[in-house]
């Protein structure tokens, strides 16, 4: 257990090394802005809540990107099919006044889900179809699902005063359960934990969970033992597009209650970094995801008080994904003296490496 | 109009290409990297920078390769050395990249930016030959770094292709153990990969502030980067085959401004996402990795 948390551990201490450095070079206090964060994530209960807020997005793509990668699976795509989903809970949410709350929420909340598993599931079948990498397929859908988003908050799901780019509020019966006013503390919050609890329990706990991690592991051995890699491997595209696009519905039922413009700060990029710190594990994504969404909320206030840029955030992200990835990486053991010059001609072909996955951090 | 169209779509290739010639350098070494949009910020931002505070676009050049051969330099490290997984060690630089230039950016500008311009690269006229009728403008009457481009693609397509260097680093992309069994270097020819990608990355980026825009903008890389990769996959992993997919993003995008200019009743959100929509259509009818370097993306670790 202690191992199992040392690395992480250890990636984000040396993450915070190297942010103090950058800071220094920039002029400022690394140990004021680090408290500045600290103050604006959690300093008073309002705070505190609303950095909840910002987890639970983080909370759903992340654990889409988990399931995903566990397959090796590279959806890269998370950003553009949550967008996608709010997109679609949003354009259902406001045609639905007047219908029975439980049944309006129900269906917004599907429609996300469905819409995200559509966008991610297309990209699925070009992977096992026609042999389109998934990583390039997923990334040029966050830009085509930018614009669908910007088409429609423009167009036709422009507020009837046409003042501003964005969507008619939702009718209130689409609007998530908030349990606790003033805070915004949702039902949306719950979902996404007993979401991280199933997919733990599916990964782990049943033949498909297995079957997807064995393909994740190796897809020739997987697919030589019978596990049908092709048709996994779309239907769990879908299902981490799914993940997403429910983050994206949940927060427009529960937050934002329209659509508009630059509707993610990049929740769909930054639930990598919320993944591989977690080591790919649902629930490690609960914690993970916590502490970006406080680097999220943190910042801003660290703004505010110390004047440095909230795009230091993604400056701490790709720090941990990449130390994360140092510290966990087989190759320690096949490091010798000289680095990269002159190869040794003793060696055998066909090292067992060679072929290893390309698994990034899984190994629990 | 046509004559304009033209120039405008060789213009916008040459970013397109300089990354994509790069990427397919790297990949037939074996090694994919996703990195090249973050590369491709950090030159754009550090040639804008650094010709900004110097007055002297060749620095501006010089910081823009700098920056972009650093990054790469980092990635080289982790996915040849350390055998890291690609994918996630390159979009984990993608978002390092957007993070630093970010925080740079307003830390040197604060949040207007209104003054961060430059003097751009101008256009030079090989005499007589731009005036030829159509594509005069578009071949010969363009800014340096499209010049440069012109002449990296047929000496790059020979290296690949004639040489013996290319002959061992297709043998590094293909079959890594052999290549090392056979004393070729494979750690060593993918540190030179990832290098020279960084350097004309890096000339991709310069050439985004330095010769289009003049200024810079946050993540204004904006997917060219990934296009680029997916322009290595269009064109078969051959450099003339780079050349002319990226040619028509070029185009695409020419197009895009072209139409918003004419004022046309689509959307403009059509045209901005035309280059994506036609990347995915393209491989979706083309088919995707089938002649790709075996070990592509694959870590490798020594024997």
């Amino acid at each position: 257990m202690l191992a199992w948390l040392g690395k992480p551990l250890a990636a984000l201490v040396l993450s915070a090394a190297f942010i103090a450095l950058i800071l220094f070079a920039l002029g400022a206090a690394p140990l004021a802005v680090f408290a500045a964060l600290w103050q604006g994530a959690f300093g008073n209960w309002l705070a505190t809540t609303d950095t909840l807020v910002k987890t639970t997005p983080l909370v759903f793509t992340g654990l889409a990107v988990s399931i995903a990668f566990r397959g090796a699976l590279w959806n890269i795509g998370a950003e553009g099919q949550l967008l996608i989903g709010a997109l679609a809970a949003g354009a259902l949410g406001i045609a639905l006044g007047g219908w029975p709350r439980p049944l309006a929420t129900g269906l917004v909340l599907l429609a996300g889900a469905a819409g995200g598993a559509i966008w991610s599931a297309a990209c699925g079948w070009l992977r096992e179809r026609r042999a389109v990498s998934e990583v390039i397929s997923t990334i040029m859908l966050n830009f085509v699902a930018v614009q669908v988003l910007s088409y429609a908050v423009h167009g036709p799901l422009i507020e009837p005063s046409r003042s501003y780019p964005k969507s008619a509020p939702i009718a209130r019966a689409a609007e998530l359960w908030m349990f606790a006013p003033p805070s915004r503390l949702n039902a949306g919050m719950i979902l996404a934990a007993a979401l991280a609890l199933a997919s733990w329990l599916w990964l782990f706990h049943s033949r498909s969970g297995f079957e997807l991690r064995a393909m994740g592991r190796n897809r020739r051995v997987a697919a030589f033992f019978g596990i049908p890699v092709a048709r996994i491997g779309i239907a769990t595209m879908a299902l981490s597009g799914a993940l997403a696009g429910l983050g994206g519905a949940v927060q427009v039922s529960a937050i934002t209650h329209r659509l508009y413009e630059s509707f993610s700060p990049g929740w769909g990029y930054e639930a990598i970094a919320v993944a591989l710190v977690a080591r790919l594990n649902p629930l490690g994504v609960l914690l993970t995801a916590l502490l970006f969404g406080a680097l999220d909320n943190g910042s801003q206030a660290m703004q505010r008080g110390q004047g440095v840029s909230p795009e230091l955030v993604q400056v701490i992200q790709g720090m941990v994904i990449l130390v994360l990835l140092a510290f966990d990486t087989r190759a320690w053991a096949g490091l010798s003296g000289a680095l990269w010059l002159g190869g040794d001609p003793t060696a055998p072909a066909g090292a067992p490496e060679a072929g290893a996955p390309a698994g990034s951090g899984g190994d629990a | 109009m046509l004559e304009a169209f033209l120039a405008s779509t060789v213009a916008m290739a040459t970013p397109i290409l300089l990354a994509a010639l790069g990427e397919l350098w790297v990949e037939q070494s074996g090694v994919i990297n996703i990195g090249i949009e973050g590369s491709m910020l950090a030159g754009a931002f550090f040639a804008l920078a650094a010709a900004y505070f110097s007055g002297s676009l060749a620095l501006g050049l010089l910081a823009g390769v700098g920056a972009a051969v650093a990054l790469n330099a980092l990635l080289a490290l982790l996915v040849v050395n350390l055998a890291v997984n690609q994918v996630v060690a390159g979009t984990a630089l993608d978002i390092l990249a957007l993070g630093l230039t970010g925080v740079f950016y307003r830390q040197m500008f604060g949040v207007t930016g209104s003054a961060f311009v430059v003097r751009q690269f101008g256009t030079v006229a090989l005499g007589p030959l731009a005036r030829i009728p159509i594509v005069g403008r578009a071949l010969f009457d363009q800014n340096a770094l499209v010049y440069l481009a012109f002449a990296i693609l047929p000496l790059l397509a020979l290296m690949l292709s004639r040489t013996r260097y290319g002959l061992r680093l297709r043998a590094a992309g293909e079959r890594p153990e052999a290549a090392d069994a056979l004393g070729l270097g494979v750690y060593r020819l993918r540190w030179e990969a990832l290098l020279a990608a960084g350097v004309l990355t890096g000339l991709s980026g310069a050439f985004l502030t330095l010769a289009y825009a003049g200024t810079f903008v946050e993540g204004m890389s904006a997917g060219r980067g990934f296009v680029a990769l997916a322009v290595v996959i269009l064109g078969r992993w051959k450099a003339w085959g780079c050349a002319a997919a990226s040619v028509l993003f070029g185009a695409a995008m020419a197009l895009q401004y072209g139409l918003q200019a004419l004022g046309t009743a689509v959307p403009y959100q059509v045209f901005l996402a035309l280059p994506y929509v036609l990347t995915l259509v393209v491989l979706a009818v083309f088919g995707g990795q089938a002649d790709a370097p075996s070990a592509l993306g694959e870590p490798y670790v020594r024997p």
